[in-house]
């Protein structure tokens, strides 16, 4: 297929439709907004189920319904509304079922604002709701990432029974960029587990979250929990620029990963021997990646839009071995380059 | 030998963990009647609500999927959508649908979404042990209304029947009970319309089944029976306060 320009929250709808998925439910909030616009016009026309729901809480339930009958299903929001979400994405997790959930970013806490953040790292990789579970994470840093990572998040989802975000943001959701998308016939796996009627060939599915005895529902985190090892060793991603003989080592994701980099690029043309480590998993953090990418690095330094959530992954991984600084804008204001090239010039003064 | 009565096919054999007296077991068995009759249980999928009837995924044979608390009708609008030849049921007592659920209810109503609602109203939070419910009456003692009911304090109940009436989207709402043979029979009729509905087409159906909580209630079985006809038939008169094709086709009957 030939490129196209698109908005990045137009290409994540053509993307999912394309990865087969054929139910969406959503409710109005911004920055996402043209992703269900996207989805309204052209999902019942390619057999799909475009719904706009009561309430963000009735939106996602309606995606753990269509998830039940095995059905690739999606729903998209921005962070207030992602908060409401929480209590239907823990069902989710709890219950075992694949879905994809778009989080475009804005300002928090509470209303907050409208433009790109990346104050909700926390909620998406620590804390979606209550008990013992994880989401896959995806962080696009491109339109065109965009688009692979909602393939990829819709097949690993249905590969380890577990809820996929896409974690965009105002900025990711909102630009244009050519795009490509990959001619690929969703691949997607037999559910024999699914509630759409046993047709009176086998016994009755039960679609459920409640285990009333302590060790049975101990058991069931176990084996939820033997899946996450197998998503650790197998789903991690990331990506290292200029790291292999990198002193300082930027560790930033999405939108700032796109502002890290020309900063980075920067302090190269001054001589500093800068690097970016730009994790595309949040969840399962690349842990081994980033170890490798700091091989010869004497400080990191993590870029966000927010207050500094990621840079505690990042000394997790790193084990407190190299020093992490931090470096970040929140309420909606995107770093420049010359705000975090400022932040390296001054790292690098100190180590010497 | 002729067989005069036995379990519906729709109905597993296990032991319920229902109260003795509860209403609950006739309610899950009117059910399970109507979908071995209509002979649909291998199309059926049935919602599980938060309450006294969270475990009915282990009562009924079809297919069953654990909502969270009160969003039973978002979770059959999504099995709804994403398989429309489907049959999808929702159980729920008062609380789930009337309380914290009455927005997902209100608006499948308003949809015309083609599902069947089986709604429990015993006045009361039973599983949680007893609490005031969106339809205690008015004086009614219940664990978080000691002195009973004051409708100055904990506002009115809701009738839930006559408020869905008002949405374009309803098909059927009606009013049974089951503390008698003729209310049961009756009972059992609505639920099959409203089964018979979702097969033709014709939208939102919800039966409201008034149910006795003879624990929480403190009353003997009879006595709880008794309460019905004497506190709730009362406050909440049985009916039809609704019965048309939302999408005003000709009768497909």
């Amino acid at each position: 297929m030939e490129k196209v320009l698109m908005k990045g929250n137009e290409a994540l709808g053509e993307a999912a439709m394309r990865a087969g998925c054929k139910c969406f439910f959503g409710y109005p909030i911004t920055p996402q907004t043209e992703l269900s616009a996207y989805l309204a016009k052209h999902m019942a026309k390619r057999g799909g189920a475009f719904l706009q729901a009561e309430s963000e809480i009735a939106a996602v339930n309606m995606v753990l319904g269509a998830s039940s009958c095995g059905v690739r299903a999606m729903t998209s929001s921005s962070s207030p509304g992602i908060s409401l979400k929480s209590e239907g994405i823990s069902y989710i997790a709890g219950s075992d079922l694949p879905c994809v959930i778009v989080n475009v970013q804005r300002g928090g806490p509470g209303l907050g604002g409208i433009q790109p953040s990346q104050s909700d790292y926390w909620q998406a990789t620590k804390a979606l709701g209550h008990g013992d579970f994880q989401l896959l994470v995806y962080a696009p840093a491109s339109v065109q990432e965009t688009v692979d990572m909602t393939f990829k998040a819709f097949d690993e989802a249905d590969r380890y029974r577990m809820p996929a975000m896409i974690l965009s943001d105002g900025l990711l959701g909102q630009m244009m960029e050519p795009v490509m998308f990959p001619d690929i016939v969703p691949d997607i796996p037999e559910k024999p587990w699914a509630c759409c009627g046993h047709k009176n060939k086998r016994e009755h599915n039960i679609i459920n979250s409640l285990y009333l005895k302590p060790d049975e529902l101990e058991n069931s985190v176990l084996e939820r929990y033997k899946r996450y090892d197998a998503v650790k060793r197998e789903c991690t991603d990331a990506e290292a620029y200029l790291c292999d003989d990198a002193e300082i080592v930027i560790t930033a994701y999405g939108a700032s990963a796109r502002v890290a980099k020309s900063a980075v690029n920067a302090a190269r043309e001054k001589g500093i021997k800068a690097g970016l480590f730009r994790p595309k998993t949040l969840y399962p953090y690349p842990v081994n990646e980033i170890n490798e990418a700091c091989q010869s690095a004497k400080t990191v330094l993590s870029v966000e839009m927010s207050m500094g959530q990621m840079v505690d992954d990042v000394k997790l991984a790193l084990n407190c071995r190299i020093p992490v600084e931090f470096f970040g804008r929140t309420g909606g204001i995107i770093p420049t380059p010359s705000e975090v090239l400022e932040k390296i010039e001054s790292l690098n003064e100190r180590s010497r | 030998m002729a067989v005069v009565f036995e379990k519906p096919h729709a109905l597993c054999d296990v032991a319920n963990h229902y109260c003795p007296g509860c209403t609950h077991g006739i309610i899950h068995r009117l059910v399970a009647e109507v979908i071995d009759e209509m002979g649909i249980e291998g199309d059926t999928v049935g919602i599980c609500p938060v309450g006294c009837s969270v475990m009915a995924y282990d009562y009924f044979n079809c297919d069953m999927i654990e909502a969270p608390h009160g969003r039973a009708p978002a979770v059959a609008t999504g099995v709804k959508r994403a398989k429309p030849d489907s049959v999808v049921f929702t159980y729920q007592g008062d609380g789930d649908l009337a309380a914290i659920g009455t927005c997902e209810t209100v608006h499948a109503a308003a949809r015309g979404e083609n599902i069947t609602v089986i709604f429990v109203n015993n006045t009361i939070y039973g599983m949680t042990g007893g609490q005031m419910a969106p339809t205690t009456i008015p004086g009614q003692v219940t664990q978080t209304t000691p002195y009973g009911r004051d409708p100055k304090l904990q506002g009115f109940p809701l009738k839930v029947c006559e408020l869905l009436a008002q949405a374009d989207g309803t098909a059927l709402a009606q009013r049974v009970s089951v503390d008698s043979i003729p209310h049961i029979r009756e009972a059992k009729k609505a639920i099959r319309k409203a089964f018979e509905n979702q097969v033709n087409k014709r939208g939102f159906s919800i039966v409201e089944i008034l149910s006795t909580c003879p624990t929480n209630w403190g009353m003997t079985p009879l006595e709880a029976l008794e309460r019905v006809r004497t506190d709730m038939i009362p406050y909440y008169p049985l009916g039809v306060f609704k019965d048309k094709d939302v999408w005003n086709r000709e009768e497909d009957k």
